[in-house]
């Protein structure tokens, strides 16, 4: 049980998606400008994210064991044709829900998170249970960025930013500043 | 996409004017993953210019071939095919630099810059200039990817490409390495070129409106 939670924990903070290993930055630069925006966008990671963690467990545990050398290839096109198949579905039970997440899911399901979190959770030899903590982790954490920089953003807007410093050069640097204070959650996994 | 290019424009565009990275901001992730050393920048530069050039012959030899309707599934099977080419490659002949770069080799799969010439230029042009622009655009990237490294690991260890080059007095900036400074030097090297950019502008004519005044323009 212990180990679940240091799983969840070490995705959501110690090696967080965004901050620490550089995965999902397209929308963290993108889609971080208003906090509701991100919020929804968090959710919709998160969807897609544990899909893609049982998808991978399952490839991983039936098929790709005759033939590994089409890992990369049936992760990307099963990850991608069943976030179709599911948005669809959204689509057609729940408008509102799909009015929320759905415009984000094409954007997301060959963003590097979610590949990244396929090939990690194989690399680590994740079983089903492992993995869907891993996916929950990395979810929370990568919306936990995503809502951090789009507060810091928003905040950004009413400020006497120089012209020169508007745009990307300046949203960096807050990322590394950022990433700067998730560092000090390193001590956290070594107790 | 600028109108009439020719061949020596397809191929000079990607390396600085339209640079991948430092100007249209695209395949962030190995920039800023990769880049704390010279010799694992020069690694991801060449696997990508590899899969860049490689994907780029075969989308445009097949451009006809391909249904629109799923040109981009198959764009990304194609890409992926050299991919998985590339990593095994690179396990095989610099097994120490593989582990190093660890998962991003397979997430050069998800690089938008690679996509993105498929889309905007290799599935409309002929092969030899859908080559030179994967060349130019593959060019762009390693330089970028090669600043970077010298800059983080000059600063973060004190040396390059493992020559120590201030000696054992030189306390090195840690923090360079280790992943904000991959942020932070994205950022001060975006912040200088839009320097260099805004002193190079021609100065407006139209009058300064005193701050605060809306003039319709973006800031």
């Amino acid at each position: 049980m212990t180990d679940l939670a240091w799983i969840l924990i070490s995705a959501m903070v110690v090696n967080n998606f965004t901050l620490a290993l550089f995965l999902g930055l397209c929308p963290f630069m993108g889609v971080s400008a208003r906090v509701a925006t991100a919020l929804r966008m968090g959710a919709a990671n998160m969807f897609v994210l544990v899909i893609t963690s049982v998808s991978a467990w399952f490839l991983n545990t039936f098929i790709l064991e005759h033939a590994p050398y089409l890992r990369l290839i049936a992760f990307i096109v099963v990850i991608a044709s069943l976030v179709q198949v599911v948005e669809m579905a959204i689509k057609k039970l729940s408008p509102a829900l799909f009015r929320d997440l759905g415009i984000f899911l094409p954007l997301i399901t060959t963003n590097c998170a979610i590949l990244g979190l396929a090939i990690f959770q194989t690399n680590r030899g994740y079983g089903l249970l492992e993995g869907l903590f891993f996916a929950v982790g990395a979810g929370l954490g990568l919306a936990l960025a995503l809502v951090l920089m789009a507060s810091i953003r928003q905040r950004m807007e009413l400020s006497d930013v120089p012209s020169l410093a508007r745009g990307m050069g300046l949203v960096l640097i807050i990322a590394g500043g950022l990433s700067l204070a998730f560092m000090g959650f390193a001590g956290l996994l070594s107790a | 996409m600028s109108a009439p290019s020719s061949r020596g424009d397809d191929l000079l565009r990607g390396i600085w004017r339209e640079n991948p990275v430092l100007v249209q901001l695209l395949g962030l992730c190995p920039m800023l993953a990769v880049t704390n050393t010279v010799a694992n920048s020069l690694a991801m530069g060449l696997a990508t210019f590899f899969v860049l050039l490689g994907s780029s012959v075969l989308v445009s030899t097949l451009k006809s071939v391909i249904p629109h309707e799923v040109r981009i599934s198959a764009y990304i099977l194609i890409i992926a095919t050299f991919v998985t080419m590339a990593d095994l490659v690179l396990a095989a002949v610099v097994p120490e630099i593989h582990r190093a770069l660890g998962a991003f080799i397979a997430l050069i799969v998800v690089n938008c810059i690679i996509l993105g010439r498929q889309e905007a230029f290799a599935s409309k042009r002929p092969v030899g200039r859908s080559a030179l622009d994967a060349i130019g655009t593959g060019a762009g990237f390693m330089l970028a990817l090669l600043l970077m490294g010298a800059f983080r690991e000059i600063l973060g260890s004190g040396s390059l490409l493992g020559v120590s080059l201030f000696g054992p007095g030189y306390e090195p900036w840690v923090v360079m390495i280790l992943p904000p400074g991959g942020f932070l030097t994205l950022g001060a090297i975006l912040l200088l070129l839009g320097w260099s950019r805004q002193r190079r502008a021609p100065q407006p004519r139209v009058r300064r409106w005193p701050h605060g005044v809306a003039t319709g323009r973006a800031g």
